[in-house]
């Protein structure tokens, strides 16, 4: 048996050789008009979204910004399912809009593969994680992640207001990532950060950004060292034994697919508990009938899914064109906001209501195409159970001070902060 | 009546073996297959048509 030397060395010596990428001026501020210098950074975006959005849809409706060094955001349904299926002329190598553009070469694999992969690496990359990740695969999961929301519920009861986005719904998917990967449970107030850093740090700058993304590389190597020294029945060790094209993975690879499970798996879900909680609490109607009906909630979580969709991602120009009315150029961003298309009133009916009896809806809320989110069953899984047991055993609460609520800025939305009355 | 899966189309989002799992189940990478030959039963015709109006893909037809 030969020694797996392939994580000995410092992944900032391999990083050394890599050409640099493309840095551009970071500019913050108010927002002069959406149309023309949106940001999905600054504070109103980030406090309510659907209005901007709408507005966009119906005069735009592909808007564009000077800021990250250009970019677009489509709203309608259509131009956002449009990119996300064509992958030939829309790279994923970076999904974070930002101030940095890595070096083209990183395609077809990206840091963070398959998010960041294209063709024709993206499906073999893709195909390594999706046994883990199926709905039967999850579903031996329920168990312990509905015991674990249970215990959570223990720990609030009894107090009269309590913080659902930091006392529950953070909890939930940071300790079923956790267990998939094999870290060691304490270890999660340490996610909260690596995952603030790499999706809300965008503006910073990079003297101070990569310092906090190279923590979180830090923690995976040190997490996939003590795997290789004692392997465990864990997505970890899994990825360091895992084989493509007939060799095991390079270590950026293995470090690069742990990133994305840690930082993709915590705060979408997180998110996506959070703000079903918060629809709950200003809406007595739909909190009651959830309560008197049960089975209604899948079919409610479809909805909550659709209208407060956590998730937007992020493409890059291939190569300068045309596109549906705008010039294009190299290296833009798009920002594709599957929260706007799943709004859009060409797509659905009532689009801007909550209908928790919806029976139809086709939403987009885990992406369309190639990228769908390979955790969607998990996701599901954990937000049924999450808001099942929370209306058990709290049927009965409410906002506890509207303006006290905030909400994570970037591209991943959801409360943090979600003050609420029991009782 | 019966029910097919658009392979080239289908993403694995399970929405039709969530909703109509006398019709639909899942293969070992989450990807949608029909049960059987695809007939579909009189009581089980609102599940599937279910099932097609919720793929987001839009990958499944009623023959």
């Amino acid at each position: 048996m030969t020694v797996d030397d392939r994580f000995s060395q410092d992944f900032r010596e391999e990083r050394g050789d890599r050409p640099l990428g493309i840095r551009n001026e970071i500019v913050t501020g108010p927002v002069a008009d959406w149309a023309t210098d949106f940001s999905h950074l600054e504070p109103e975006w980030a406090a309510d979204p659907y209005p901007i959005q709408d507005d966009l849809r119906q005069r735009c409706p592909i808007a564009h910004t000077d800021r990250f060094g250009g970019g677009w955001l489509p709203t309608r349904y259509e131009d956002v399912a449009g990119i996300a299926y064509d992958t030939d002329r829309f790279s994923s190598r970076s999904v974070i809009m930002s101030n940095f553009r890595p070096p083209r070469d990183l395609a077809p694999i990206g840091a963070a593969p398959p998010i960041s992969s294209d063709p024709p690496f993206h499906r073999d990359a893709r195909k390594l994680l999706l046994p883990a990740f199926t709905k039967t695969a999850v579903g031996r999961r329920e168990q312990a992640t509905r015991e674990f929301c249970h215990s959570l519920i223990d720990e609030l009861e009894g107090r009269p207001v309590v913080d659902a986005a930091r006392d529950y719904a953070q909890h939930i998917p940071v300790r079923v990532i956790a267990d998939m990967l094999g870290f060691p449970p304490e270890d999660g107030p340490q996610f909260r950060e690596f995952v603030e850093n790499t999706l809300e740090g965008v503006n910073l700058p990079p003297e101070e950004r990569i310092p906090r993304l190279d923590q979180l590389f830090d923690y995976l190597y040190v997490q996939i060292r003590d795997h290789v020294d004692n392997p465990r029945d864990d997505l970890t060790t899994y990825l360091i034994n895992a084989e493509l094209y007939g060799h095991r993975l390079e270590a950026s690879h293995v470090a690069g697919t742990m990133s994305l499970l840690l930082i993709a798996g915590i705060d979408t879900t997180w998110s996506a508990i959070g703000a079903s909680l918060w629809h709950l609490a200003k809406t007595p109607a739909d909190r009651e009938r959830l309560v008197a009906e049960p089975a209604l909630l899948p079919t409610a979580v479809e909805e909550l899914l659709r209208v407060y969709a956590p998730v937007t991602m992020a493409r890059l120009v291939k190569d300068d064109m045309n596109w549906r009315g705008v010039d294009m150029k190299a290296d833009d961003w798009v920002l594709l906001s599957f929260p706007a298309a799943n709004r859009d009133p060409a797509q659905f009916d009532r689009a801007g209501k909550v209908v928790i009896d919806r029976e139809e809806n086709r939403h987009a809320a885990f992406g369309l195409g190639i990228h769908r989110c390979v955790g969607s069953h998990l996701a599901r899984m954990e937000l049924r159970v999450a808001l099942e047991v929370w209306l058990e055993r709290l049927p009965v609460f409410g906002l506890d001070d509207p303006s006290a609520v905030t909400w994570a800025a970037g591209q991943v939305r959801g409360p943090r902060t979600l003050p609420l009355r029991i009782g | 009546m019966k029910v097919k899966i658009d392979p080239e189309r289908c993403q694995g989002h399970g929405r039709c073996y969530d909703l109509a799992p006398a019709l639909f189940g899942e293969d070992d990478e989450g990807y949608g297959r029909v049960l059987g030959d695809g007939t579909v039963s009189p009581e089980e015709q609102r599940a599937a048509r279910l099932a097609v109006s919720n793929c987001p893909e839009r990958a499944i037809e009623i023959l």
